[in-house]
């Protein structure tokens, strides 16, 4: 007689009242194929725990993001924001549709360069360039963005050693009306920083002043705030005009729109709450459309949006490798990927589904990485259908910043896998093996030897 | 292994323990187990029966009934032999 299908005894007590915080439900159908690839295929092939980029979801996110602001505006820019996923296949899926490269390092800046982007369209950001870095940017003729006047005046020394015009903006930052204002990086607005670093600049005459630059914070849940900053930025380039009679060619409003994902410590979902695309760019388009600048002078409008176009083109595969029960009673699962390959799991309540089956029963879970460690927590409480051991899940929505914030940490990265637009699954960064990490160690001869 | 007899258990898996005025929602192998207990069998023989049954092997069915009888005496629908 053929055996039944085996699934685990399972009870719940029915608990009155109201939901609780983690108490809704995840009625979401497992996830057995991603872009037409059986996940149980991908495991086999490439591993697990196993990174999984879908190549139409970026192109699908980027049209879209690009689309609601190019029916708004007349002319948009966008730049890879490169720290949010600097893999080389990624980025050039960004180059190919038509983004420049944003980059803060020196390393990240070499980065655009090899994979072959026209350094006239590196973005160059951050607070820590180095004279060399600001030499060659400066020869190359990319956009430097200047941080703080440290690097205003050494970039006016520089511009004083090589032949070419630094073309450069500042960053600016301000109060937009949300907390916490981000006024670390840049020149501040409110108390008249940047409209000295400005003087400065033209005063000095060794600087191409092309634009002004704002990153105001990430995951902005409000659209209002990039009014503002917009209309911040607007005042500056009218004040510059009517100073100066000088016409910046572009404003940069950065990054920070919200991703579909769910912030620890929220409610309802994010994807149900988090601005569209639409209203980051009707409050932008219309706040700098309303300004000053005539039709003919509207200058070119640069966004630097990072994990909004990324985030939901990621998945984690990962596998079941135990269910526990912890001392209160609660159900625990281990599974085989942890914060060291999931950074994000601190900010966000990441969407989790079965990629298998699906029992109609729930159970509240807490999941567990594979770290010998306190911390390795992927969620705290999430209501999953009953998973055996080898069973796989699947991590949505972890395309941004894991991939350049993961740490090799107790075990090796897994494989990084790109699902092209036809289906075919492709290897974007091998998994690490000993030598990957052992490899770039020396140990001193006194070292070398023990009984 | 003394399953609390005053329950009562639905065909769809609703069980209701009197003596609490507590209800449960439990799956069909939850169900079928706790009828085995009820018709007084061992855990040696729980295990024969569903091993035989289902496609499972007796380690891991081990493993799972010895978590599931737990739970059922947290809720104190199964009391220690004493
Ligand atoms: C200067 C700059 N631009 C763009 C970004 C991308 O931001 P996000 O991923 O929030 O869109 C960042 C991220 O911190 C940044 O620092």
């Amino acid at each position: 007689m053929e055996k039944k299908i085996y699934e685990r005894p399972h009870i719940v007590r029915f608990e009155t009242g109201m939901p609780g915080k983690f108490g809704m439900r995840n009625d979401l159908p497992p996830t057995t194929h991603i872009d037409g690839v059986a996940v149980s295929e991908l495991v086999t092939r490439f591993g697990s725990p196993l990174f999984v980029l879908s190549e139409n979801s970026i192109r699908t996110a980027y049209r879209k993001l690009y689309k609601a602001f190019s029916t708004r505006y007349p002319k948009v820019q966008f730049a890879w924001s490169y720290k949010t996923n600097y893999l080389s296949a990624v980025c050039n899926i960004f180059h190919q549709e038509g983004s420049w490269a944003e980059v803060v390092s020196g390393f990240e800046y070499d980065k655009a360069i090899s994979n072959g982007v026209d350094p006239r369209k590196i973005i160059f950001n951050g607070p820590a360039k180095t004279r060399e870095e600001l030499v060659k940017a400066t020869e190359n003729g990319s956009l430097i963005h200047i941080d703080h006047l440290d690097e205003l005046y050494l970039l006016i020394d520089v511009a004083g050693s090589v032949s070419q015009k630094p073309r450069v903006a500042i960053r600016v930052n301000m109060d937009t009306g949300i907390y916490p204002m981000w006024d670390r990086f840049g020149f501040n607005y409110e108390n008249g920083q940047a409209w000295d670093a400005l003087n400065k600049i033209m005063h000095s005459g060794k600087l191409d002043l092309m634009g002004l630059h704002t990153h105001i914070g990430t995951f902005i849940m409000s659209a209002n705030a990039y009014a503002v900053a917009a209309s911040k930025l607007a005042d500056l380039a009218r004040s510059l005009q009517q100073k100066f009679n000088h016409h910046l060619k572009y404003l940069d409003l950065g990054g920070g729109f919200a991703s579909k994902n769910t912030l620890k410590g929220s409610y309802l979902p994010g994807s149900d709450t988090n601005p569209s695309f639409n209203e980051y760019a009707e409050a932008i388009s219309s706040a700098l459309i309303n300004s000053h600048f005539t039709q003919g002078e509207l200058p070119l409008l640069i966004l630097e949006t990072g994990r909004a176009l990324i985030d939901e083109a990621g998945y984690i595969l990962s596998t079941v490798i135990a269910n526990k029960r912890m001392s209160t009673g609660r159900r625990a699962t281990i599974i085989d990927a942890g914060v060291s390959l999931l950074f994000t799991a601190f900010w966000y309540q990441h969407q989790i589904t079965v990629a298998q089956g699906n029992s109609q029963y729930r159970e509240d879970t807490s999941l567990y990485g594979p770290l010998c460690m306190n911390i390795d927590c992927i969620r705290d409480s999430i209501n999953l259908p009953l998973m055996n051991v080898n069973d796989h899940v699947v991590i949505h929505n972890t395309g941004a910043y894991n991939l350049t914030q993961w740490m090799q940490f107790i075990h090796l990265r897994p494989n990084v896998v790109l699902i092209d637009e036809k289906s075919n699954a492709h290897i974007v960064r091998n998994k690490e093996d000993q030598d990957s990490v052992n490899g770039n160690e020396m140990i001193p001869e006194h070292l070398a030897k023990f009984e | 292994m003394k399953i609390n007899q005053n329950l009562a258990v639905s065909e769809s898996g609703f069980l209701f323990n009197p003596g609490t005025g507590e209800s449960f929602t439990v799956n069909p192998i939850g169900a079928e187990i706790i009828a085995l207990f009820r018709k007084g069998m061992t855990q040696d023989q729980v295990i024969d029966s569903i091993t035989d049954q289902y496609h499972v092997d007796r380690n891991t069915f081990e493993k799972d009934l010895q978590d599931f009888t737990g739970i059922l005496k947290t809720y104190s629908l199964l009391k220690q032999d004493d």
